[in-house]
């Protein structure tokens, strides 16, 4: 278990980072860009409220950057990420609160089904290279290279403009109401296929890629060759032997894939005015509103860092050399 | 005759099949990379993009903010991609758009290479505390998401700034990758043979980075130049199509800014956002297509993958897990 401790380790360094770039963003670029908004909504704030992004964005210049770095965190201890503009006067925590599950739900199972389709998609290629799967690696590196809210749109006009067959805009039919009805799960499900399938579809070439090159790596070790001495069958050797090592660095470099993914499924829910985390976010861009981008900024990395977690366990799993590890 | 397919050109492996060297001729190490179709194919795109940007603006047959009185018009001769709602000629905005995103591309792509050499060579150097400070780093760079970063940043910078500053907020986010795999590879590099040769006789440490390591680091370093400029782009394009920077500023995210909120899709004007995404695609195709000639060059067993298919057919060989093709050496000096 020492390797899942180090991991930990390092998603704590990360947060830290990640907590410490939010702090100093405000304070080190040019301009006081709160300040402006501030005072439009003189009045309107409480004292309290006021206060409370005063300390988020360093306004209380009497102040020196170490007090100031201290009352950051305990403000941030106590869950308070300021008001938002847009949603005014909600806190921000609040607003995160409503939009975070659907983008946990949709990223979530639109990256295990892309993950799942892309390894095993890999695993054919890589065991039968030279094949014809040889001749999909062009056409897949090139829907890898298509950015997401591109294919996002040319699927709103195909399959919701043109053929009719889905909506093209929000996450659920707004004559149902949200909550655990099965008219309401029915309407998300098919408010999100559009969506799921354009993060499927864009992740899919860059698992695929992944694990042929891997499959093709691996299969020229020696064990593999063993495997095929002891005249173990074809299915035997491929998938217990080649893919069951080569899709290692599959599960490792996932962190790396998440968080393109990740960026890839805000831009997706913005073309689809999909009510997740992406939407707001792109609310709080054109409404220039701070705290809102801020919270949604850590509460993606402490999402991001979370999964990866998930994804050294799963590799503690696979591999048993993390496990022998004293 | 026969040959391996996998080891005619094994040269950066330390070339342990001296036979197979000595048969082929000796050719450019260069050459190799270009004879991949892979990687032909994607220099050719890439160039023809490059030359998209160098050309387009001076070529483009309207001013891209005009406003004419056709509007929404379909790809005609006049306006090869058509008009936008306010008539504006979505060519012209192709075409001039061209150089903004390969500039940015080409600027953050060079910054975060450099950055990325500079950390990944000293990490592997300075082994200790420096190293471990340096990985960190990196890794951490590498598990924050990085598009949201770079949309905090910019969405702080008063209009986004200008192509330099948004240049450099995303190769601040996109060094990372580069560093570590070029951190993994100079550390395997320092203890192959020929760098403890030349160490042995008595070379200075400065000296082995420059004449031993850094050659045999080109390649990486090439792969890790392209991948970060695909990031680059893609990124770029990105913020310009949420609305962050300059939107008078001529780009193809710009391009499908406009067509997003003009409600370009409900209206069935498909060559206003087809265009420019298309072009993204086929260029990040180019360059992923190099990256994978590269990784080519670097690693000769993917190159098995590359057989010539019809050579195959004509054998009767099917290719499976553990087997490399050995075939007959037919009209190859």
């Amino acid at each position: 278990m020492k390797y899942i401790a180090r991991r930990i380790i390092f998603y704590l360094i990360t947060a830290w980072a990640a907590i410490t770039i939010n702090f100093l963003l405000p304070r080190l670029l040019p301009g006081d860009p709160v300040q402006a908004l501030l005072l439009r909504f003189k009045g309107q704030i409480s004292e309290q409220a006021t206060q409370s992004l005063y300390v988020l964005f360093g306004l209380d210049k009497s102040q020196s950057l170490w007090s100031q770095y201290i009352s950051y965190w305990v403000q941030l201890f106590r869950g308070d990420l300021g008001l938002s503009f847009t949603f005014f006067p909600t806190p921000v925590s609040q607003v995160i609160g409503q939009s975070l599950p659907w983008t946990l739900v949709l990223v979530g199972v639109s990256t295990v089904i892309g993950f799942a389709l892309g390894t095993a998609a890999g695993v054919i290629a890589g065991w039968r290279r030279g094949g014809w799967t040889e001749r999909l690696i062009p056409v897949t590196s090139f829907f890898s290279s298509i950015p997401y809210f591109w294919l996002a749109l040319l699927l709103i006009s195909i399959f919701a403009v043109n053929l009719h067959w889905f909506s093209d805009a929000g996450g659920y039919d707004i004559l149902t109401d949200p909550g655990w009805n099965l008219d309401f799960i029915l309407s998300a499900a098919y408010h999100g296929i559009l969506p799921a399938l354009t993060i499927v579809i864009s992740s899919f070439a860059g698992w695929m890629l992944g694990m042929r090159n891997m499959m093709v790596t691996v299969t020229s070790e020696d064990y593999v060759v063993v495997a095929h001495a002891k005249g173990l069958s074809e299915r035997t050797v491929n998938f217990a032997y080649a893919a069951r090592n080569a899709i290692l660095p599959s599960v490792s470099g996932f962190a790396l894939s998440l968080g393109f993914i990740v960026g890839g499924t805000l831009l997706t829910e913005m073309v689809f005015s999909y009510p997740g985390i992406g939407y707001t976010m792109f609310q709080a861009v054109q409404a220039k509103d701070y705290p809102l981008m801020q919270g949604m900024f850590l509460v993606i990395t402490f999402a991001v860092l979370f999964a990866n977690l998930v994804a050294d366990m799963v590799y503690v799993f696979l591999d048993p050399r993390t496990r022998s590890e004293v | 005759m026969t040959y391996i397919a996998s080891d005619t050109e094994a040269m950066l492996e330390g070339d342990d099949n001296e036979r197979a060297f000595v048969e082929t001729k000796r050719q450019h190490p260069l050459s190799g990379f270009w004879r991949t179709p892979k990687s032909r194919v994607g220099l050719i795109i890439f160039a023809a993009f490059v030359l998209l940007a160098i050309v387009g603006p001076m070529v483009a047959p309207f001013n891209p903010n005009a406003l004419t009185d056709d509007l929404l018009q379909p790809p005609s001769l006049k306006h090869i991609f058509g008009t936008t709602l306010t008539g504006q000629d979505v060519f012209s905005q192709f075409l001039v758009g061209a150089r903004s995103v390969m500039v940015v591309g080409l600027i953050a792509g060079t910054v975060a290479t450099l950055l990325g050499v500079i950390v990944g060579i000293n990490a592997a150097l300075f082994p200790g505390f420096a190293d471990e400070f340096l990985s960190a780093l990196a890794n951490v760079f590498l598990v924050i998401p990085a598009l949201p970063l770079i949309i905090l940043i910019a969405g702080f910078i008063p209009n986004g700034g200008g192509w330099i500053t948004v240049s450099l907020v995303i190769s601040v986010t996109g060094w990372a990758w580069g560093s570590r795999v070029i951190r993994a590879q100079t550390l395997s590099l320092r203890n192959r043979d020929f760098v403890q040769a030349a160490r042995a006789t008595g070379k200075s440490t400065s000296s082995l980075i420059v004449f031993e390591i850094f050659p045999n680091l080109v390649p990486i370093i090439a792969g890790g130049f392209v991948g970060t400029v695909n990031f680059a782009i893609l990124s770029m394009v990105s913020l310009s199509f949420i609305g962050i920077g300059s939107s008078s500023d001529w780009n193809w995210g710009t391009i499908l800014f406009w067509a997003q909120g003009q409600q370009a899709l409900s209206q069935g004007a498909w060559w206003w956002f087809v265009p420019p995404g298309l072009a993204i695609a086929i260029l990040g195709m180019g360059l992923t297509l190099i990256t994978l000639g590269i990784d080519e060059f670097v690693n000769p067993k993917l190159r098995a993958g590359g057989l010539d298919l019809k050579a195959l057919k004509r054998a009767k060989v099917r290719s499976r897990v553990g087997y490399t093709a050995v075939l007959p050496e037919k009209g190859r000096s």
